[in-house]
């Protein structure tokens, strides 16, 4: 009892630090560098280094924010995913539902270029959360057939192989000169989001982050079995509605802004839960936030520094780090299940 | 009937449309242990998922203390009624403290975080079911009987007024079972709740039950006290089973006799002879038994396997006849074997069919068979 209370203060000390200084070294590292002092100074006279100022508040805070924001909520709604499925490989990215947004985004930002009218981010957020639910869809059907935690990644990693191909196809087939920006939003990134993008971002983000915490005691009766929860009075289908819906929002929120952003909603919040030792949403929900933030803003900071001026797409560093996370977590649960 | 806490009036149940199992009437009293028993798919599980409400009633309605158990909210039946499934559910990072704790769930606020209340009714449904020190295991790495009682802690500390339990004894090894039989019988009696449970094992039904239901054919066959239950030959017509090799007395099952011309005759008594009959069983030889006294501990088991039995009446000494029928028997089987080793004055008919066989030449050892 105790040791749980002090691992749950010490990682989510930890987090904060790692939250902070992330944020700091985000804004100050990049092509032009800017040190701490120079910062300090930018930020409280404005006026006296002009340049600076400009960089800090109209790119590298905006974006700061939107990487930790947009990392928050993939990792939740990867925990959310995860409870849903009761199968901790779940996560929007690997069962297809980011791809199927990011198909949907790619259409109407094709459309909207073509016919020359301008989308609004909750349009985008509109359309990459119809394409979310429709890949949400096809997953439940596959699902509500076959149990086998496998065979529902196949198909969701199928699912999203359409997606993209299709993806690409459109991307190719229209003519604009800004197909490169939509070319990088097809590969995820960061860059380029703004400040009005980012408080819309969190504007989303952050009401349904509340929700999916507000359902944390629902969750936790639905991890020990969908009967066990009828029994302790959870209404069963308004808390499933509710899951889907909440992590669809969260996936299609970050697809509409940085494209699809790999692995985060599945590595996350299995380190999570291992470090704090316990899956209980009340107390590693925030904390899920939290990691996923950090880790996008660790990422987004590797994509801009490794190779300046060139970025990296944010899928091909989430990757890196978080495939080996689901490898070893299927052999993990594969020589478990030996053992049993 | 202030007893009475559960109570079902003429219930159908079943999943969709399809009835399964109709025309129950069910009555369950605080304090008490009702099994349900019956043959596989006979609907004992459907029947109880109806009585917690996992299923609709397809006719009839359930009542608890009065009230209809449909018209009561999710969270006013979890304070009444536990559940305790089969099938095993995949935790992680779940200590078997967490999952008691969430038997608290229907007593608990918006983010279900326990009171000091809470805290103290954990502390003593873990203490009561004796897994305190199991609380900071994980729920995933413990053995299936702790988890069973884990459950159950988590189920009792909800404080309900009726515990339902599917088969809890199917992944149970013998000891755990008893211990679980045992711990219920206790939780029945200081907790005042009603117990309502299916098992398959019709020896722990037997000594466990206060009352027991028996389901047959999509219907309630019969209800009663286990004396009323295990009399007669009626389990064995229950699970259709060959007459005679169900042992009412002791609940349990042989496997049916080798009928055909009995190759060995086996003077037993006093329990001395019933490893022998299951051996010789399992080998597939009819064999005879005399003369078993119908009150002897082993006449169950030698009339369940014996091709043939010679019986006295209880508690009279074996007369003329029935030894020089079972003398007769012995001659025609030409083998013979005395399991007994104390001979006094009731069963001195079997000594004297013991020293007959030595002198036809005919007896042997029965290490040798």
């Amino acid at each position: 009892m105790k040791t749980q209370r002090i691992r749950l203060a010490a990682g989510y000390t930890v987090l904060a630090v790692l939250l902070i200084v992330l944020a700091v070294v985000n804004i100050c590292a990049g092509s032009a560098d800017i040190t701490l002092s120079r910062l300090r100074s930018a930020l409280a006279d404005p006026e006296s280094d002009r340049i600076a100022y400009n960089i800090i508040t109209q790119l590298r805070i905006p974006r700061t924010a939107a990487a930790a924001v947009l990392g928050g909520a993939l990792a939740v709604s990867g925990f959310l995913l995860q409870n849903f499925f009761a199968n901790p490989i779940a996560g929007p990215y690997i069962l297809g539902i980011s791809s199927g947004a990011k198909l949907t985004v790619a259409l109407l930002m094709v459309l909207s270029l073509s016919q020359g009218f301008a989308v609004s981010s909750f349009g985008m957020i509109g359309a990459a959360f119809v394409g979310a639910m429709l890949s949400m869809g096809t997953v439940l059907m596959i699902s509500g057939r076959v149990k086998r935690m496998s065979v529902l990644i196949v198909c969701g990693v199928m699912i999203g192989y359409i997606c993209s191909s299709i993806t690409e196809l459109v991307v190719n087939f229209s003519d604009d000169s800004n197909i490169v920006n939509l070319h990088n939003w097809s590969m995820g990134s960061f860059s380029g989001i703004g400040r009005g993008e980012a408080i819309t971002a969190a504007a989303v983000v952050f009401p349904t982050c509340i929700a999916a915490f507000l359902l944390s005691k629902p969750m936790n009766a639905y991890q020990l079995g969908e009967s066990y929860a009828v029994n302790s009075g959870v209404r069963i289908k308004a808390f499933r509605v509710a899951l889907i819906l909440l992590s669809s929002i969260l996936s299609a929120c970050v697809t509409a802004f940085a494209g699809p952003v790999s692995f985060v909603g599945v590595a996350v919040p299995h380190v999570i839960k291992s470090i704090f030792g316990t899956a209980k949403p009340v107390r590693i929900l925030p904390a899920c936030f939290l990691g996923g933030a950090v880790f996008c803003l660790l990422c987004d900071l590797i994509t801009r520094t490794l190779f300046a001026p060139t970025e990296l797409s944010i899928s091909t560093v989430t990757a890196v780090f978080g495939a080996p996370v689901v490898v070893y977590m299927l052999l993990h649960r594969e020589r478990g299940k030996v053992n049993v | 009937m202030s007893d009475m806490i559960l109570r079902t009036e003429d219930l159908s149940a079943g999943y969709g449309k399809k009835v399964i199992v109709g025309g129950l009437t069910i009555e369950a009293r605080r304090g008490e242990i009702l099994t349900l028993i019956g043959p596989n798919g006979a609907g004992k599980s459907t029947v109880l998922k109806t009585l917690c409400r996992q299923l609709d009633p397809l006719g009839g309605a359930v009542y608890i203390e009065g009230k209809n158990l449909s018209e009561l909210s999710g969270s006013q039946l979890a304070r009444q009624v536990s559940v305790l499934l089969t099938g095993r559910v995949k935790t992680e990072y779940m200590r078997c403290i967490d999952v008691v704790e969430m038997g608290r769930y229907p007593y608990t606020g918006r983010l279900g975080l326990l009171s000091a209340e809470d805290h103290e009714m954990v502390r003593q449904a873990m203490e009561l079911v004796g897994i305190s020190e199991l609380a900071d295991r994980d729920f995933d790495r413990i053995s299936d009987g702790q988890r069973q009682r884990v459950v159950l802690a988590g189920a009792i500390c909800r404080r309900p007024r009726v515990l339902i339990l599917d088969e809890p004894t199917t992944f149970l090894d013998i000891r755990a079972k008893l211990e679980l039989m045992d711990l219920l019988k206790r939780l029945a009696s200081e907790q005042n709740i009603a117990v309502i449970l299916s098992l398959h094992e019709l020896e722990l039904a037997q000594r466990v039950s206060d009352r027991i239901l028996c389901i047959k054919d999509s219907a309630p066959d019969r209800t009663g006290t286990p004396e009323e239950i295990f009399s007669g030959d009626y389990i064995g017509k229950l699970y259709g089973v060959p007459e005679g090799s169900f042992c009412e007395a002791y609940g349990s099952p042989e496997l049916a006799p080798v009928m055909g011309e009995p190759e060995i005759f086996i003077i037993g008594g006093g329990g001395s002879g019933i490893a022998l009959y299951r051996r010789l069983r399992r080998r597939g030889v009819p064999f005879a038994v005399g003369v078993i006294h119908e009150n002897d501990i082993e006449y169950p088991v030698a009339a369940a396997l014996g091709a043939e039995v010679v019986t006295e009446n209880a508690f009279e000494a074996i007369s003329e006849e029935k030894l020089a029928e079972a003398s007769e028997l012995m001659k025609k089987c030409g083998r013979a074997v005395c399991t007994v080793k104390q001979f006094g004055t009731m069963n001195e008919g079997c000594r004297k069919l013991a020293r007959e066989a030595a002198s036809l030449g005919i007896l042997e050892n029965k290490e040798n068979i």
